[in-house]
């Protein structure tokens, strides 16, 4: 696992290993909170900022932790972070911090991480580490993103609404009504459409995924000359 | 002479999914008349809108799923579930309340999951259920039944009913004068008998009956609501005799249900939840006990099975109806039980021949096997 390259650790973040949509880790604050694109960007942010701190040190420290305490050092590790993004939240972002509340401290417990950590961190270089993180984590963000979008649009019929929690005062007027006053489809903004879109969403990527597969099984076998038929039952030596 | 080789059984029955899905749309004929005799032609036109919805939304998605798209659009089962939720649904509601609910029955509930005979919940009342939590105020608005309205009001006809459900019929929403913006809308509607009685605080039963119109002016348990619930008894009873269904699950519900009420009936005081044939014959009850919960794709299989799962459902249905904060119950039991009913099957799998219970080999058998086996 030492020779990854960059290129494959950055493909696996964002498509091929997609924490939120092939892994299916931290489903409970992806579910949870995405419901506008200011709470998803918020939580995704958060968690991509813990993965990147946590990864970078549990890969410091990967030669002087034995087996036997790895797994209290590493949630000692990402707790600390969380500590630290939670105390960055209320200095800076207090009302968003308010709206997501309880799902920041648990960041701690989003198996995303300590998967990370256990599964890369610990067996990789630093620098590999932290681009495995920010990789991952933007994977994490860039899906709870699109959900919170889709949610948002189709069930509030809004999007960018309350961005000022997040960017400032620059950000109060990006707020774009679609469909006019009054358009309401609660099932999307409550826990269930949460659970439509996600499915939606990993549908969508097993269908990109079988399209290219086909694709490439097109590309790749031109017959050979001569090649025979061949009994395929057990393996071949 | 070459024989014939047929192995038994050699009797087949005429029924076939089509023909059975046929009958059941047959059989909402009584209740839908009394819908159309009590509340105006909103029933009729929301039941054709989601019939045309659910054909056009079942064909895309057979055609997406690369299936062949006429096999499954004969087997009616497209067409009864958009019968059942087109019935469910308020009349008069706005046409994007019968599209909505419809597509996603079909699309979400029924051929996600795998389409006829794999939905583990009954697609009606997913979209019921999904209508019902999405738009409240919409899905609650119930007409008041013809005699009740204001002696300067007509029912609306059947042009006037669909420009109130099409507003783009309407020369008048052109001109900017939107019918259900001005409220005149508000004027048909009325709360049922079910959330007119949970509004009784501190009057006996017979002096709320009394005074509340829709029990005085009706004859067991509020105006127009007990026709239509006896409509679709008359189409329940059809269906029985027609063997389409068997009694367990219709039986089990509205004995469950009554038993409940006659419980907590508490002799008509002002505490009272409603007598049993108050309970039997308002809302959704007659039409839950012999459409929705008689699916035979999301009940329970087993003849003791449905018993429980009717039952369990008519004990849900008098729970939320009481304590709920919900205007009826039937969707809401049906899908919880919905859930229940595999673990019902696991419990009261029949015996199989040759077995003592079931899955189980007798001692004996057992004994039998292993001396053969030497």
């Amino acid at each position: 696992m030492a020779d990854i390259s960059y290129k494959e650790i950055t493909t696996n973040g964002l498509w091929k290993n997609n924490p939120a949509l092939v892994q299916l880790l931290g489903l409970c604050p992806l579910l949870a909170v995405t419901g506008s694109v200011v709470n998803a960007l918020g939580l995704g942010l958060a968690t991509m900022l813990v993965l990147v701190g946590s990864n970078a040190a549990v890969s410091l420290i990967r030669k002087q932790v034995s087996d036997a305490v790895k797994i209290p050092a590493f949630v000692m590790i990402i707790a600390t972070f969380t500590t630290c993004t939670e105390l960055l939240m209320k200095a800076f972002t207090y009302e968003l911090y308010l709206i997501l509340g309880i799902f920041i401290p648990l960041i701690v417990t989003n198996c995303a991480i300590l998967g990370r950590a256990e599964a890369f961190a610990s067996k990789n270089t630093i620098a590999s580490s932290v681009l495995d993180g920010l990789m991952m984590g933007s994977g994490f963000a860039i899906v709870l993103l699109v959900i919170g979008a889709i949610r948002e649009i189709f069930g509030v019929g809004t999007i960018f609404a309350n961005m000022d929690l997040l960017f400032g005062p620059i950000a109060a007027n990006w707020n774009i009504n679609l469909f006019g006053e009054g358009y309401g489809f609660l099932i999307l903004v409550l826990p269930p459409g949460a659970f439509i879109v996600t499915g939606m969403l990993i549908a969508l990527k097993n269908l990109i995924d079988s399209k290219l597969a086909q694709l490439n099984a097109t590309k790749k076998e031109p017959l050979k000359k001569g090649a025979k038929r061949m009994r395929t039952t057990g393996t071949i030596a | 002479m070459a024989l014939l080789k047929l192995t038994s059984p050699h009797a087949h029955s005429a029924q076939n999914t089509a023909r059975v899905m046929q009958l059941v749309i047959l059989a909402t004929i009584p209740g839908l008349f009394a819908l159309t005799l009590f509340f105006g032609w909103g029933s009729l036109i929301n039941v054709t809108l989601s019939c045309m919805v659910a054909v056009g939304s079942e064909a895309l998605v057979i055609r997406l799923r690369k299936r062949p798209i006429m096999f499954y659009l004969k087997d009616y089962s497209a067409i009864l579930t958009a019968v059942l939720l087109g019935i469910s649904l308020p009349p008069l509601a706005p046409w994007w309340i019968a599209v909505v609910g419809t597509s996603f029955a079909i699309i979400i509930a029924k051929n996600l999951y795998g389409g006829l005979g794999y939905n583990p919940f009954n697609p009606a009342m997913i979209g019921y259920v999904v209508l019902l939590i999405s738009f409240p105020v919409q899905m609650t608005a119930w007409p008041a039944p013809a005699e009740l309205y204001p002696s300067d009001m007509q029912v609306p006809g059947l042009w006037h009913s669909i420009q109130i459900v099409l507003p783009l019929l309407n020369p008048d929403t052109l001109s900017g004068v939107s019918e259900t913006a001005s409220g005149t809308i508000d004027a048909y509607t009325a709360a049922t008998p079910l959330d007119t009685f949970k509004q009784n605080t501190g009057l006996l039963v017979d002096q709320f009956y009394k005074k509340e119109l829709f029990f005085s002016q009706g004859t067991w348990a509020g105006l127009g609501w007990e026709w239509v619930n006896i409509g679709f008894l008359l189409g329940g009873l059809f269906l029985l005799y027609r063997k389409i269904f068997t009694w367990h699950a219709p039986l089990g519900m509205l004995l469950s249900l009554a038993l409940c009420s006659v419980i907590f009936y508490d002799s008509g005081s002002s505490s009272s939840l409603g007598s049993p044939l108050f309970h039997l014959l308002s809302g959704a009850t007659m039409f839950g006990a012999f459409f929705i919960i008689t699916d035979p794709v999301t009940s329970a299989t087993s003849n003791k099975g449905r018993l429980i799962y009717g039952a369990l459902i008519g004990v849900l249905i008098f729970i939320i109806r009481s304590w709920g904060s919900y205007p009826d119950a039937i969707a809401f039991a049906v899908l919880l039980m919905n859930f229940a009913a595999p673990l019902i099957d696991n419990y009261t799998m029949p015996r199989t021949y040759g077995y003592s219970k079931s899955g189980v080999k007798s001692n004996k058998k057992r004994k039998e096997d292993q001396s053969d086996a030497r």
